[in-house]
């Protein structure tokens, strides 16, 4: 069962990546999918624009940001924090 | 009895080396000699070269929070900006409306180094001389100002003189006409390789005899809501320091100002008796052909090992390198590879040092305030340290004068610029 907020995550990705929505799975990383660090910093800013969230992310230390990007699944969920924070 | 034909070539060659194409010592293919005659700067460290050499030997850091409209809705909120910048101190009324900022900071830079060369451009020297600027943003904070007025507060007129104060050329124009520098005169940009690619051109005419003194340097104001606001969509940008080659730095802190410098005829120069900073020896420009952000180590080796060849200087010849060093991750660790091969052992004995921690990074204007980095490691052998460092990063395992400006004597010198688009521009000069 995919909720809303995730498909239209998987749906950002796909367009970056030129890929089937399916194939968005969890355990793909930004490279698996072909995305490199120009490519993320775009899709970090649609999934900004497409929720009206702001993403702590410094492509400098991405391993030292708030925003997990080590996954498709580790973006998802942390997508979905930062909603239910806006929301809260 | 005629010689054979190679033979009495060569002959020709010693004796007459100017119309020979190679780099005898006798008159370098005919090539001029290039000093440097006067230089002016004013950045975040200082209205002056003095102020800033002072703060390069104290590692004085000019990086503060930033002061501007709408600075609240920045997520990036630092930034080395002038302070105490008082144009009426310097222009007019009817100046001080039609020069942007950055046609400002270069006019009194440009006034700094012409006083220091003491030259008049009276007649047959202004029609032999020149002047060649970089800068990336031009009249940025004109653009911000005018689409504010329009797009934000619904106005439709605006003042007269939005394009000529906003234009790219703006300042390269104005100083033609403080000065009457009626040769070449134009603006180069390529980015954050906009001085650099500015300050070879202009040794290239000189050198080439194409102008006697060309002004040089570049310029930048690009400290304003819309110039940080774009820079902030890459995330690139650092929110707490500069820290460049450090392995917890976390991006770029950009600046704002300018340097230029009198680029002379070495005869010219010599002949009226000009103190000499120091001499421009060679230049190198190469295009990474690659990505339009990303760097490639192989584009800024060929560089610098271009300007080496350029001035006929070998590696182990270079004692200090003025790195681009931005503090980005990608930045640092590929310029450190660059010079490593190109260098090879001799990498481990040179100094390289990012001044930009300190007066941060000034785009199109970075190559020419850090210059005065490699003027005063020749000149008064000391090397601008590289502050904000902490922590060692082996893919940077150099030595980058960390924190603490050093005495050593260095006889040539190398200042790197790498622009995005993958624009490489490095200069190379020598103790006179």
């Amino acid at each position: 069962m995919t909720d809303d907020i995730t498909t239209r995550i998987r749906a950002i990705i796909a367009e970056q990546a030129m890929l089937d929505p399916d194939q968005i799975t969890d355990q793909a990383t930004p490279a698996d999918l072909g995305i490199d660090s120009l490519g993320l910093v775009e899709s970090i800013f649609a999934i900004e624009e497409e929720f009206d969230i702001s993403i702590p992310f410094n492509a400098n230390e991405p391993e030292k940001s708030e925003f997990d990007i080590s996954n498709m699944g580790t973006i998802i969920a942390a997508v979905h924090r930062l909603v239910a924070d806006k929301a809260g | 009895m005629s010689k054979p034909l190679d033979e009495a070539l060569i002959d020709a060659g010693r004796a007459a080396p100017a119309i020979q194409g190679g780099r005898d010592l006798a008159g370098r293919g005919g090539l001029r000699r290039v000093v440097i005659t006067g230089a002016g700067t004013i950045n975040a460290l200082g209205h002056d070269v003095a102020s800033t050499m002072q703060a390069f030997r104290d590692g004085r850091c000019g990086i503060t929070q930033l002061e501007f409209r709408d600075v609240d809705r920045l997520s990036i909120q630092i930034g080395a900006q002038v302070h105490d910048w008082t144009p009426e101190t310097y222009f007019n009324r009817q100046q001080i409306l039609l020069y942007d900022k950055f046609t400002q900071f270069t006019l009194l830079a440009a006034k700094q180094a012409v006083e220091q060369a003491g030259l008049h451009f009276q007649g047959a020297l202004g029609l032999r001389s020149g002047v060649v600027l970089g800068t990336a943003g031009g009249g940025l904070n004109t653009w911000d100002e005018n689409y504010r007025a329009v797009y934000e507060e619904g106005k439709n007129r605006v003042h007269p003189f939005v394009v000529p104060k906003l234009m790219n050329n703006a300042a390269a124009s104005h100083v033609s006409m403080e000065f009457g520098l009626r040769g070449p005169a134009f603006t180069v940009a390529t980015a954050c390789a906009s001085s650099n690619h500015a300050m070879g051109l202009a040794f290239q005419m000189v050198r080439s005899g194409a102008a006697d003194v060309m002004l040089s340097g570049g310029s930048e104001a690009m400290l304003c809501f819309g110039g940080v606001k774009a820079w902030e969509g890459l995330r690139v940008m650092s929110k707490d320091a500069c820290r460049p080659f450090s392995a917890n730095r976390n991006g770029m802190v950009q600046g704002e100002g300018a340097g230029v410098f009198v680029f002379e005829d070495y005869e010219h120069a010599h002949a009226r008796g000009a103190e000499i900073l120091a001499e421009v020896v060679g230049f190198a420009m190469s295009s990474d052909a690659q990505d339009i952000v990303m760097p490639s180590a192989q584009g800024a080796e060929r560089a610098i090992t271009g300007a080496m060849m350029d001035a006929g200087l070998n590696r182990e010849d270079i004692g200090y390198i003025n790195a681009h060093g931005t503090g980005t991750a990608a930045n640092d660790k590929t310029e450190c590879a660059a010079v490593a091969h190109a260098f090879g052992h001799h990498a481990d004995r040179l100094m390289i040092s990012s001044t930009k921690s300190m007066h941060g990074h000034l785009i199109g204007g970075t190559g020419a305030v850090e210059l005065l980095a490699c003027i005063m490691a020749l000149r008064d052998g000391v090397i601008a340290p590289t502050i904000g460092y902490q922590e060692p990063d082996p893919e940077c395992a150099l030595d980058v004068v960390p924190n603490e400006a050093r005495e050593a004597r260095v006889d040539a010198v190398l200042s790197n610029a790498f622009a995005f688009g993958g624009l490489n521009a490095v200069i190379a000069l020598r103790r006179v």
